[in-house]
């Protein structure tokens, strides 16, 4: 039995740093190369020295697969690339190409410049990275060698973001990344036909949630956003530049519009523009809806929101602002946090997940005070609101997905410990089907069926068909073939036998017995011959009877009468060695005929 | 493998090749040459166009024709809805196609006519852009001819007295065939049948090939098909181009070692090097412009276009001409323009470059944004004529100068020796364009640019990519002997077969085997033998399990009935059996008394005892039994061990 093996370094049973190992089929294949936004240590990026405790990593692996441009999916990716030195191949889509070198240097200036920190990769070594990058289009399947194949699949969540088939031999593996089945304001819904997978990895970020229908979301959003202005509180949305981002903006931006409201709204970063820019260009990637009316009017022109800038923070009156990072870890958005916090009229809502060891994840579990590294306590007194609008799939989704796609295993990754563990007992008693949830560094073992390509003659198999053809229909009855299996340059073909002995030159030996029975029966031997005939018509009920030239003929059973008219009839029957059975049978009924005919009196 | 040719018109080809019982049409091009012999329509009433005398052809009186023909200029011509020449509907029955496969927009516009109320229940593919842009040709086309065309009735007269017409309307094919155009309900519902797929996507036909979309250099999201199964692959060559323009360069390793190439739509100009044209159309643009003359160019809204508003621009600049307006006039134009511009995916690897950043891969988005390039849906659009300026470049359809904008412009600059007209778009010689709107002042000048591959350039690929066979339409075959003037055409050194429309011609090999798996348990179970070196076999008696045309062989069930039983699968024998130790076995076995006789070319083992005979020869035992069973199964137990067996 061939195996499938799985080794999380990160985002096994914990969410962030998704690096998972792969292999099968003698290949191994890297998912994801994320970092931790919660660490600021070596815990931050997955642990290579598990691949390869030294020397070159490149011969390990066979190549890298980022799903999308997050940074707990591509985060360590220069780091890898550029510091470990692995050379070969990384693949990703084109959006993700184009955009996760933003978001990395924006990562990296944050790090260096905001934290000091050293020993971090530069700006030249993300371009570096992104040289080596090979971009794939949806649906494109990409030969990484002469065995090992992908193929993309749309998977929602932000823009870009793909779902990976993988495929070594038979063996098949699908990894989902982040993906979202439910269609938003701006991204369409994952899609995967029915591929049937070995295994499925999929992220389980809300495996124990089922959400809310999604316009009651939104309403929620946009009434909780709209009491607070009013009353002149400030609004702190912390986001990340790209994905969810979007969604809220148009958001907001239709409500305004229709409520006609005059609050400023703002969007920090210069990146606005630029990451507008990215919608348009790759608007294919976005839903349908989008891409229809894009031509009249691109739904990423914004009327009503404007650049923030850092001024801004003590200006006086209400206000709404989008900030990034989306995890209050850093940067600006947690720079108007530490203003805005002892407030009670303000308001912070958080749009998505934060992984632990964040501001963000701090102030969601209910900390009323944050102390920072240098000491600085922060009192919270602001409002804190959680808003799932991040987009994962939730548990229905991911039950939809295993619908989908029909694996024969799931593997769970990507979400907490004790809510995989329940999801994992409804895939199991749904589908019934194999599930696992390896935790960090712990190896999974997949048994998989063995099944081999073989060639099989067609003259054998249009033979078969006009035997089963000419039977009455049955939907039970097994179709069977007797054929030789040949082996020659270890490949498998299925031949038939007279085709195979042509081929190789052997000269078949064919075996024939002959009995002779002597019977009484006056008259013409043909006459002999057609009584014979409905005696075995009778006898052998679904077998193929034929008279020609007053021979009889069963398969390869032969019978023919000779003899004088109004005489003893000699009547030789005669099969081959392979009709043995029906042969004897054929015989022995006409032996008994012989004894016990009425004729013979 | 069958291949049959539908389309009398070699840049427009439709192909159907019947492969594995699956019928697949390759392309569904549509011949517009036939409009070419009809009158213009105007958008605008045109007093000189409705001023035209009516032609009678001389001694022929049928009052019917009264009206339908008219001539200008020497040349007759028929007052009517332009009809086209769409692909043979009688030699393959519609309804029975499995797929379409099309290669890019331009081979595509016949879609309607293939499947609507005609029964077809097949899939369509093609990728996105061919979906799109199609969409923009056959929309215009439509919205052009249906709206202008509301007002002239249908002739049909004239197609009954071809023979007593001048030229050329006298050597039309089969003008009974041409058909006005779907109207557009049709053309939507034909595209909504087209499933979108993308370059190099695998696509599963009913389980019995695999189709694969591969680059073919061409325009946006233009397309060679891969047709493969486990033992054979056809490549579907189709408008492919190894220039360097806007488009994904062609992807020559997936067409490699096919068994089959079908070679179409080759350039329509092969005497015009599309680089110089370029350069002459910006030279005679810019001479005609400082003269104070305005240029039109009859294109088509999407392919070339865009090739032309980047470098007619770029060479306005440094010509000093910045300040020339460039218009760009169709019911498409806007979405074509726009559409363009969010193709990163289809786009050259220098345009690809450019959506990092982020900017437009096409500099047409800039000229938009800086006003120098507008668009207009019609020529009476208040965006067109607000600003209109002369002197200027006005790109518009349609190529033919039969509708669209063009002809209404035309009209009005024919008298101006000023203006100059360019044409560019390769699909209909200029002079027969210009026919109607004789006498002529404007100048009128031929770049054809067609990327497609040219014959040198097509015989260097067929050579390349070593192709078991050659499939060929007719145009493109050497010329027989009988011809007068040698063309240029494929000449490669491999067997070609040559397909006339209408007719079918067989291809491929014969197919011997089919794929299909083999259980694991039931390979783990077999243990083959060495024949020779390098090649073990097995008897095997296997069931088979066929589900979506895949073939699965697994374990027979147990005790399953059939030919023989269980055991007979289990043997075959291979040589004469080994006469010495038969007589040994048979002693064994208690028969004693068999004697051996040797002849010429065998041998007879005799039991005179039994009333048996063995008859030994090279190919075959036979065994003449009048003894009981149990000798028989004696005997044949004993050839079991002497017989060599597989």
């Amino acid at each position: 039995m061939p195996d499938i093996k799985i080794t999380p370094l990160g985002a096994g049973q914990d969410v962030g740093r998704s690096c998972i190992l792969l292999t099968m089929g003698g290949k191994n294949i890297m998912l994801d190369c994320g970092m931790h936004m919660g660490y600021n240590d070596e815990r931050r990026f997955p642990d290579f020295s598990y691949i390869v405790p030294e020397g070159p990593i490149t011969s390990q692996i066979d190549c890298v697969i980022i799903s999308h441009f997050h940074l707990d999916h591509c985060g360590a990716l220069p780091y890898m690339s550029e510091m470990i030195g692995y050379t070969g191949p990384i693949y990703m889509t084109h959006p993700t190409k184009a955009i996760a070198p933003i978001l990395l240097e924006d990562m990296r200036k944050v790090a260096v410049e905001r934290k000091g920190e050293s020993n971090f990769f530069t700006s030249q070594m993300i371009k570096d990275c992104m040289k080596k990058v090979t971009a794939v289009t949806l649906h494109q399947s990409v030969m990484v060698d002469n065995e090992l194949e992908i193929k993309a699949y749309y998977a929602g969540h932000v823009l870009g973001a793909a779902m990976f088939w993988i495929r070594v031999g038979s063996q098949s593996v699908v990894y989902t990344g982040d993906y979202n089945m439910t269609p938003d304001r701006h991204l369409g819904a994952a899609w995967i036909d029915k591929c049937r997978p070995d295994l499925l990895i999929t992220e389980s970020t809300y495996a124990t949630t089922i959400r809310d229908s999604k316009r009651c979301r939104e309403r929620d959003f946009l009434k909780k956003v709209h009491e607070c202005v009013e009353k002149g509180g400030k609004v702190l949305i912390p986001v990340f530049a790209l994905g969810r981002a979007q969604e809220l903006c148009i958001l907001l931006e239709t409500y305004w519009d229709r409520m006609n409201l005059k609050y400023p709204v703002y969007f920090a970063l210069g990146l606005t523009e630029k990451a507008n820019n990215y919608y348009k260009m790759f608007i294919t990637w976005t839903n349908q809806k989008i891409r229809k009316t894009f031509v009249q009017r691109n739904m990423f022109d914004f009327k009503h929101i404007k650049p923030f800038d850092k001024t801004y923070i003590d200006n006086p009156g209400a206000m709404v602002v989008f900030a990034t990072p989306g995890m209050l870890h850093a940067g600006l958005s947690l720079n108007i946090f530490k203003k805005w916090a002892p407030y009670e009229q303000n308001m912070v809502i958080m749009p998505g997940f934060c992984v632990q060891g964040t501001v963000g994840h701090k102030i969601l579990n209910g900390a009323k005070k944050v102390e920072f590294e240098n000491r600085q306590v922060v009192e919270v007194k602001m409002a804190v609101e959680y808003m799932s609008f991040s987009a994962h799939a939730d548990a229905k989704g991911i039950m939809q997905l295993i619908q989908y796609c029909e694996p024969k295993n799931v593997l769970l990754v990507h979400g907490e410990a004790q809510k995989m563990e329940f999801l994992k007992d409804k895939i199991e008693k749904e589908f019934k089907i194999s599930c696992f949830m390896p935790a960090n560094g712990e190896t999974c073992v997949i048994n998989t069926p063995t099944t081999i390509p073989i060639d099989v003659s067609l003259r054998l198999l249009k033979a078969e068909a006009v035997r089963y053809n000419a039977q009455p229909p049955d939907p039970k009855r097994r179709r069977v073939v007797n054929g030789i299996l040949c082996v020659k340059d270890n490949r498998l073909s299925l031949l038939d036998i007279d085709e195979m002995c042509d081929e190789i030159g052997i000269n078949r030996h064919i075996i024939r017995f002959t009995s002779t029975v002597r019977f009484e029966d006056p008259g013409p031997a043909i006459k002999t011959a057609e009584k014979l005939q409905n005696l075995l018509t009778e006898k052998l009920e679904g077998w193929t009877i034929t008279i020609s030239e007053g021979n009889i003929s069963v398969e390869s059973v032969l019978i023919k009468v000779e003899g004088e008219d109004d005489s003893t009839k000699n009547i030789y029957v005669s099969w081959t060695n392979q009709d043995e059975d029906l042969g004897s049978y054929i015989l022995g009924l006409l032996q008994s005929m012989v004894q016990y005919s009425p004729m013979k009196e | 493998m069958k291949l049959y040719c539908l389309s009398n018109d070699a840049a427009k080809p439709c192909f159907v090749l019947s492969f594995k019982e699956l019928l697949i049409m390759l392309d569904c091009g549509l011949s517009s040459h036939s409009v070419l012999n009809f009158l213009p329509l105007p958008p605008v009433p045109s007093t000189r166009l409705a001023s035209l005398p009516n032609y009678t052809p001389p001694h022929h009186n049928d009052p019917l024709l009264e009206g339908e023909l008219k001539e200008c200029c020497g040349r007759v011509f028929v007052d009517s809805m332009p009809e086209f020449c769409p692909p043979l509907d009688k030699v393959v029955d519609f309804s029975q196609l499995d797929v379409i496969l099309i290669s890019n927009y331009t081979c595509m516009l016949a879609l309607p006519f293939i499947t609507e109320d005609t029964g077809f229940k097949g899939q369509v593919y093609a990728t996105e852009p061919t979906l799109q842009i199609g969409r923009f040709y056959l929309e215009e086309l439509s919205e052009w001819v249906c709206s202008s065309g509301s007002g002239s009735g249908s002739a049909k007269r004239w197609k009954e007295a071809v023979h007593v017409l001048p030229a050329p309307l006298a050597d039309v094919v089969r003008p009974r065939a041409w058909r006005r155009l779907l109207a557009p309900h049709h053309v939507a519902r034909a595209l909504a049948r087209v499933r979108v797929v993308g370059y190099d996507e695998k696509v599963d036909l009913y389980g019995a090939l695999d189709a694969t979309a591969v680059s073919s250099g061409f325009c946006l999201g233009s397309a060679n098909w891969v047709l493969r199964s486990a033992h054979e692959k056809v490549a579907y060559v189709s408008g492919s181009s190894t220039l360097t323009t806007h488009p994904r360069p062609i992807n020559q390793a997936a067409l490699r070692g096919a068994d089959l190439l079908v070679l179409a739509a080759l350039t329509q100009t092969p005497a015009h090097n599309p680089d110089h044209m370029l350069g002459d159309l910006c030279v005679h643009a810019t001479v005609t412009l400082r003269a104070g003359g305005s240029v039109l160019c009859p294109v088509y809204p999407s392919g070339v276009l865009y090739d032309l508003l980047e470098c007619l621009s770029a060479h306005l600049d440094t010509a000093g001409l910045a300040h020339v307006p460039l218009y760009v006039v169709s019911p498409a134009a806007e979405a074509s323009l726009a559409y363009s511009n969010i193709l990163a995916e289809w786009v050259s690897a220098g345009k690809q470059a450019r959506v990092y950043l982020p900017e437009e891969p096409f500099p047409h988005a800039a000229l938009v944004r800086a006003g120098r390039l507008r668009h207009a849906r019609d020529l009476h659009d208040d965006s067109f004529s607000a600003d209109f300026r002369q002197p200027c470049v006005v790109f518009c359809g349609h190529p033919s100068l039969r509708f669209g904008a063009a002809v209404h412009l035309v009209e009005l600059w024919a008298c101006n020796p000023l203006h100059a007209i360019i044409f560019t778009e390769p699909d209909f010689p200029y002079t027969e364009a210009l026919a109607p709107f004789q006498p002529l002042s404007m100048k009128a000048f031929h770049c054809p640019i067609d990327t497609s591959l040219n014959y040198s350039q097509a015989n260097k690929l067929v050579r390349e990519l070593r192709p078991r066979e050659l499939a060929l339409p007719e145009q493109y075959a050497a010329p027989g002997p009988a011809a007068a003037a040698a063309r240029p055409h494929i000449a490669a050194d491999v067997p070609t077969v040559v397909v006339r429309r209408g007719t079918a011609r067989r291809v491929g090999g014969r197919r011997t085997l089919a794929r299909g798996t083999l259980s694991g348990s039931l390979a783990a179970r077999l243990a083959p033998r060495d024949l020779r070196a390098g090649l073990r076999a097995a008897p095997l008696r296997a069931a088979l399990s066929l589900r979506d045309s895949r073939l699965h062989v697994h374990s027979p069930p147990p005790g399953a009935g059939g030919a023989g039983g269980a055991e007979a699968g289990g043997r075959v024998e291979c040589g004469a059996p080994d006469v010495e130790a038969l007589v040994r076995e048979l002693r064994r076995a208690g028969a004693e008394e068999a004697r051996v006789e040797r002849g010429a070319d065998g041998c007879i083992v005799h039991l005179p005892r039994h009333d048996t005979l063995v008859h030994v020869d090279a190919h075959a035992t036979h065994v003449f039994c009048e003894a009981g069973a149990d000798l028989r199964l004696a005997l044949r137990q004993a050839l079991a061990l002497t017989v060599p067996t597989i």
